[in-house]
């Protein structure tokens, strides 16, 4: 008789989200799939609100990086307002960039320390009781206390220029609604330790340190774990530089031949299609030049690191050349290698918002731009989790009509589905007794991509992991709770 | 101008004849709330939040006139109760959802939720299906945040005196509606005047929302009453 198991929901993820393997009477999977369970329909019900009530509306969907939604719906009106990246003033694109860079800080951080770091410190297979944030407390005060220094120093960034930590007003159409005043700036250039900007590059540093030392002593598990070759699409700057708050849209294959060449994104449409699945309620993007079936791609850490020539900040940089030399300059298909790259961006984010804070551009008063209106805008940024796209198209009445949003997470879809099923036919396929350490290794597949169930979706709450074993007809043939 | 003596809250007040009892109490610097009550406009006494009761009775302090000796009760437990009720009454009939709003921080009903700490509302919320008009050129009426304290309607004129703003239909189905030629016509400035007489977010003025910073709000660090 076969047997299907359940995972509801994925824990130490952002959102809701679930996951079924099926197996034959001899204990091999047969299919896995990751359902992403949850619906909210925020492209729906923005249509007929004033454009530039998006920015502050669509954020909404998340609490966890609702700037990258804030910024991404203002990028897109920036163009219906007529004024594209080009034409904000200094003042309004430094004073975004910051907050964005504060943004991607604090999530990071929030990643590494809060999920993640219990896998890594305690084992995959250790005491569900223990691997969790308290027990990284308990046992490693210290990193406990960076991770929520870190997260806070970056929120705080985030406060100072969107007026809020968590869905705050700061960017609206053509610019920016404030500047950084010199008490603000001083505070995060000069503040008393730990939070301050010198310490938290030190702390970001040595995070990245945590996890090479650890690469160093587990190879096997983070080379080998869910690892898949896979294309990586991302912004790159102009020049090829990486740069998360602007660009042109670039993906490569899982060989480095780039299959989107440095793109406008304002075409999207040309190259992204959106597949969907009855089985889940997240879409499944892919490029259209190469189909539905292999255009998939990787977004986020990893997928940016591969796609991007260079680091424009000099750690960052240096961090960036061992990261390419491991894989000898080849796109990076590792699965677990996307906590080395986030990290490598934590830095690169401290460094930039140093640089910006240093900036005089940002105490300056002329904060927005005007132009001349058009009916359609896109806006797209690299939101933590990878490339967030915004689309809408609003009438003579100033009226949304249309929105499009395909989030990070989305673009993630299938990739994730490859990793559970990794796990599944890697790990559990064929084993006699299925364990609680195993079921937490699928877990830890999908957190490698740090996916924002809400977002992709939308869920809110938690529930206890519950594992069921199912026969082939759907009878529950045994149930747990965690 | 006639000296006017009564009583607030057992406090001797002085006041002039033809004041209102709102006006007579902020002139001794006490604080009545109001909503539908603008200074300059003619008192219509809609929204009854700055009932207070004279004599035993309640009556609405925009528009009665203070008399000789009056007896004044203004903040009694059971009238802050009755105020509160109102303001969550205001809250459940329409369809207000702060977090988007940009009038959220300038917004006269949400400051008055926050000074009388509505939490939850005693009353279920009716969630009504309410239309917006985005339709004039400089304005974008949405009506599910009118409370329909007529201040649009008395104080939106035309230079010849003609209401740009009107009350259409009876009962739960009131609604406001402008007239659409002379609503065309508003200057930028009119249009930032009917925004600004808005107490709540119902009136907005096209292309610009949350041009000021979080933190620099009208009620971002004071509450509402508090500046008299």
């Amino acid at each position: 008789m076969g047997r299907k198991i359940t995972i509801e929901p994925v824990t130490r993820v952002e959102g809701h989200g679930k996951v079924t393997i099926q197996l034959d009477p001899q204990g091999n999977v047969t299919d896995s799939r990751l359902h992403i369970v949850e619906f909210r329909g925020f492209e729906r019900f923005v249509q007929g609100r004033p454009y530039w009530e998006a920015p502050v509306l669509v954020q909404r969907l998340c609490g966890i990086c609702p700037v990258s939604h804030h910024l991404a719906a203002v990028k897109a009106m920036d163009v219906i307002v007529g004024v594209g990246p080009d034409k904000l003033t200094p003042t309004g694109e430094k004073m975004r960039r910051l907050m964005h860079y504060g943004q991607m800080f604090q999530s990071h951080a929030l990643h590494f320390f809060h999920l993640v770091s219990p896998d890594l410190l305690f084992g995959v297979d250790a005491d569900p009781a223990i691997r969790n944030v308290i027990g990284v407390a308990i046992k490693h005060q210290d990193l406990a206390v960076q991770g929520v220094m870190m997260r806070k120093f970056g929120q705080e960034i985030i406060q100072a220029t969107a007026g809020k930590k968590i869905h705050g007003t700061g960017a609206i159409p053509g610019g920016i609604n404030k500047n950084l005043s010199i008490e603000e700036r001083d505070k995060f250039l000069k503040g008393p330790d730990p939070l301050n900007i010198d310490k938290m590059i030190a702390w970001a540093q040595a995070a990245l340190d945590l996890f090479k030392d650890y690469h160093k002593k587990n190879k096997d598990f983070i080379d080998g774990f869910a690892t898949f070759p896979s294309s990586h699409l991302s912004l790159v700057r102009k020049d090829g530089a990486y740069d998360a708050y602007h660009g042109v849209l670039r993906a490569v294959d899982s060989e480095g031949k780039k299959i989107l060449n440095d793109v406008d994104y304002q075409d999207y449409l040309k190259y992204v299609g959106e597949e969907v699945k009855s089985w889940s309620y997240m879409k499944f993007p892919y490029l259209k030049s190469i189909g539905k079936k292999d255009g998939w791609y990787r977004v986020g850490p990893l997928a940016r690191l591969n796609t991007c020539d260079f680091m424009p900040t000099p750690l960052a940089q240096k961090e960036f050349e061992e990261f390419k030399a491991y894989t000898k300059g080849k796109p990076n298909n590792m699965s677990m290698h996307m906590h080395w790259a986030r990290l490598i961006e934590l830095l690169e984010a401290g460094e930039e918002i140093k640089n910006l804070l240093n900036d005089p551009d940002l105490q300056k008063s002329d904060l927005v731009a005007t132009g001349t209106k058009c009916h359609e805008g896109v806006g797209l940024i690299e939101a933590p989790r990878g490339t967030l796209f915004h689309h809408y198209r609003i009438n003579d009445d100033d009226q949304i009509v249309m929105a499009n949003l395909i989030v990070s997470t989305t673009n993630n879809n299938e990739p994730m589905n490859r990793a559970v099923n990794w796990v599944a036919n890697n790990v559990i396929s064929g084993k006699p007794e299925i364990t609680e350490g195993m079921l937490n290794t699928v877990e830890v597949a999908i957190r490698a991509y740090d996916p924002c169930l809400s977002c992709a979706t939308h869920a809110m709450g938690r529930m206890p992991l519950e594992v069921s074993l199912v026969d082939d007809e759907g009878n529950i043939l045994d149930s747990k709770r965690k | 101008m006639k000296e006017i003596k009564f009583k607030i809250d057992g406090k001797d007040c002085v006041g002039k004849s033809g004041q209102t009892i709102v006006e007579a109490a902020k002139d001794n610097g006490i604080y009545i709330p109001t909503l539908c009550h603008f200074e300059g406009l003619k008192p219509a006494g809609t929204c009854r939040i700055c009932t207070v009761k004279v004599g035993g009775r309640n009556m609405a302090a925009c528009t009665t006139p203070v008399a000789e000796g009056m007896v004044i009760e203004n903040k009694t437990s059971e009238i802050e109760d009755m105020r509160k009720a109102i303001i969550e009454m205001l809250f459940v009939e329409g369809n207000h959802m702060c977090p988007t709003c940009e009038k959220s921080g300038n917004c006269e009903l949400q400051a008055l939720g926050y000074i009388y700490t509505m939490m939850v509302p005693r009353f279920p919320y009716l969630f009504p299906t309410r239309s917006v008009d985005a339709s004039i050129p400089r304005l974008y009426i949405d009506r599910n945040r009118c409370v329909q304290c007529l201040r649009c309607v008395r104080g939106v004129v035309t230079a010849d005196g003609k209401r740009v703003f009107g009350l259409v239909n009876r009962g739960g189905k009131a609604a406001i509606s402008a007239d659409k030629d002379l609503a065309a016509a508003l200057t930028d400035e009119q249009a930032q005047k009917a925004m600004d007489l808005c107490p709540v977010g119902a009136i907005l003025k096209k292309g610009v929302g949350f041009k000021i910073p979080i933190g620099k709000r009208k009620y971002d660090n004071k509450p509402i009453g508090s500046d008299l």
